[in-house]
């Protein structure tokens, strides 16, 4: 193997693992069980071995991909994704009788694609790596055939995001037409000699780049999609697209606006201020009127979009760090609040309604403790990891001048602690005359969610490592 | 004379084509032709560029957008297929099943 080949093995190993699960499926009986999950689980292990061993070396391949530690970091927090969602995806297969190969192999092409985003340093690698995981995800949203609310998800999604990424193409093309180059290194050395005074189509690249970005983080006013999205895929599948999808973009966002677009900082932090004000308040104000517990989850992932705005317009070395650290926080809880969704899912209903909720604790404590941790964590009660990352991204905007934000974003956590809690109360405090009838927790999702559960009060509670390794991230590049 | 701006205008009013196709088509197959509208605008900017900077970057580039948006078209159209099956229509506003 030539040394220019290192920065793409983790993504490789991803992608052999995903054709391996595709083929797999090819030459599977009909009816014969295969652990195809099993295969994904090697290929990511593999993965997060070559991550340890590209730590600290700043690898490049091909002059456009980059494992930096800052793509490592995210490339790390996506193993975990990849990981907790295979470990949560198996009842989800064997009740809806998904085609297993198809839909673990779909996973692994859609985490494939998410490494390469998080790592690339090319705006056109960027939007194909962004397409490559796209269109696995859409599938994903769509792959129960059989129901409408499924398909008529998919398209939305299909649809909007399609529609997102022509603009974040155009915005490219301008770019590109300003700059000569794709290469971030390049336009960022162009923009520094334009920044003290920008043309018109400066701002046109900008402002196509920024609603490309919206869409795929899910910023309001470009949100819509999410909550039907979120509602209609296999919760198994939401629990891996809101996470996976927005720790790709969110990296690759970083990346373009605090190294490329740098220079124009004055330019556009105001026009993401805006966007992240917006995406708290909505996300948490309509959260509280949901009823749907997967509906509700898809405003507060909204939300939590707009803390890491926060994050990436205070800029500084502590908004970058603190970036890392939520998105890690938010990947691990997120997967457990809807890992524990899929487990209460039966093939006859769905369970998804608050009041479904209600005497969980006497049916099922195990679950019920559970989805309590995850949901304090979302809504940044200590000890749990979300206090910790919460706390950092607000003192990073204070220290950057940003108080009016800090202000809305802690308002904004109070008021989603209503709707976090209200569910807390439904499960340990509503009696009720018909319980939720779940099927019986297969071990490896248990498992999963226990590890989930311990990981959050672990950063919660020891965050310093985490937290130095995220800083010796955003120093590599910026 | 032919100049980058006409290519420029060009594909600004394609894209603004596609953006209202979207939005005002009431048929789910037009709204995808729609998209491929405004992917082939950005296509035409892309080559006009590489041409006015004399470079073939722009022109590469353009073979990738069109593999991307083939494979979309696939995916979407599949989509649309498996819609179909359920409402027997094409028109976006059978679908809300799902509150927007």
């Amino acid at each position: 193997m030539t040394p220019s080949m290192n920065a793409i093995v983790p993504m490789a190993c991803v992608a052999a693992a995903g054709i391996a699960a595709m083929v797999a499926e090819a030459f599977r009986e009909p009816g014969e069980r295969m652990p195809i999950a099993g295969l994904g689980v090697v290929g990511l292990l593999g993965a997060a071995f070559a991550t340890v061993l590209l730590w600290n070396h700043n690898a490049s391949s091909f002059g456009v991909v980059s494992a930096d530690n800052f793509g490592l970091f995210v490339t790390g927090t996506l193993i975990i994704v990849g990981l907790l969602s295979l470990g949560i995806s198996g009842p989800t297969v064997e009740r809806e009788k998904l085609p297993a190969g198809e839909y673990y192999a779909l996973m692994l092409f859609a985490t494939a694609g998410m490494m390469l985003m998080a790592t690339a340093t090319d705006l056109l690698v960027i939007f194909l790596a962004l397409e490559v995981m796209s269109l696995a995800v859409y599938v994903l949203t769509g792959i129960r055939r059989d129901s409408p609310a499924s398909s008529e998800a998919a398209f939305k999604y299909f649809l909007l995001g399609a529609f997102a990424s022509a603009f974040f193409l155009y915005g490219i093309a301008f770019t590109y037409g300003l700059a000569g180059a794709t290469r971030l290194d390049r336009i960022a050395s162009l923009m520094a000699g334009q920044a003290a005074s920008p043309t018109p189509m400066i701002y046109l690249a900008l402002g196509l780049l920024i609603v490309g970005f919206g869409f795929k983080v899910a910023a309001v006013p470009f949100h819509m999609w999410t909550p039907d999205a979120y509602e209609g895929a296999p919760p198994a599948v939401t629990a891996f697209m809101s996470t996976g999808v927005k720790a790709a973009a969110f990296a690759a966002f970083v990346r373009v606006f605090l190294s490329a677009f740098e220079p124009l900082r004055g330019h556009w932090s105001e026009a993401i201020w805006m966007l992240a004000a917006a995406t708290m308040i909505l996300g948490t104000v309509v959260g509280v009127v949901q009823s749907n517990v997967k509906r509700m989850l898809a405003y507060s992932s909204i939300g939590h979009g707009g803390y890491l705005l926060v994050a990436l317009v205070s800029g500084n070395d502590f908004g970058k760090g603190a970036v890392l650290f939520y998105l890690l926080t938010y990947a691990i809880t997120n997967i457990g609040a809807f890992g524990v969704i899929a487990l209460l899912e039966t093939p006859d209903r769905k369970n998804d309604q608050v009041s479904d909720y209600a005497g969980l604790w006497n049916e099922r404590p195990g679950l019920a403790a559970l989805m309590t941790i995850f949901l304090l964590s979302l809504g940044g009660f200590p000890p749990m990891a979300g206090f910790i990352a919460k706390w950092y991204v607000f003192s990073a905007a204070v220290k950057a001048g940003y108080t009016g934000l800090a202000i809305i974003g802690v308002l904004t956590s109070v008021i989603s602690v209503f709707f976090y809690l209200r569910i807390v109360v439904m499960m340990y405090m509503t009696p009720t005359d018909t319980p939720v009838q779940c099927p019986a927790i297969p071990k490896i999702a248990g498992l999963t969610l226990i590890v989930s559960a311990i990981l959050i009060v672990y950063l919660g509670i020891l965050p310093t490592r985490v937290l130095d390794w995220a800083a010796a991230s955003i120093s590599s590049i910026f | 004379m032919v100049t980058l701006n006409h290519y420029l205008i060009l594909s600004a009013i394609l894209f603004a084509i596609g953006t209202a196709g979207v939005f005002v088509r009431r048929n789910l197959i037009t709204i995808l032709l729609s998209i491929e509208i405004m992917l082939n605008a950005v296509n035409l900017t892309f080559v006009a560029f590489g041409r006015a900077l004399g470079s073939a970057d722009g022109q590469i580039i353009v073979f990738f957008v069109m593999t991307v948006a083939a494979a979309e078209a696939a995916v979407g159209l599949a989509i649309v297929i498996s819609l179909f099956r359920h409402k027997e229509s094409l028109n976006p506003d059978s679908f809300a099943s799902l509150k927007w």
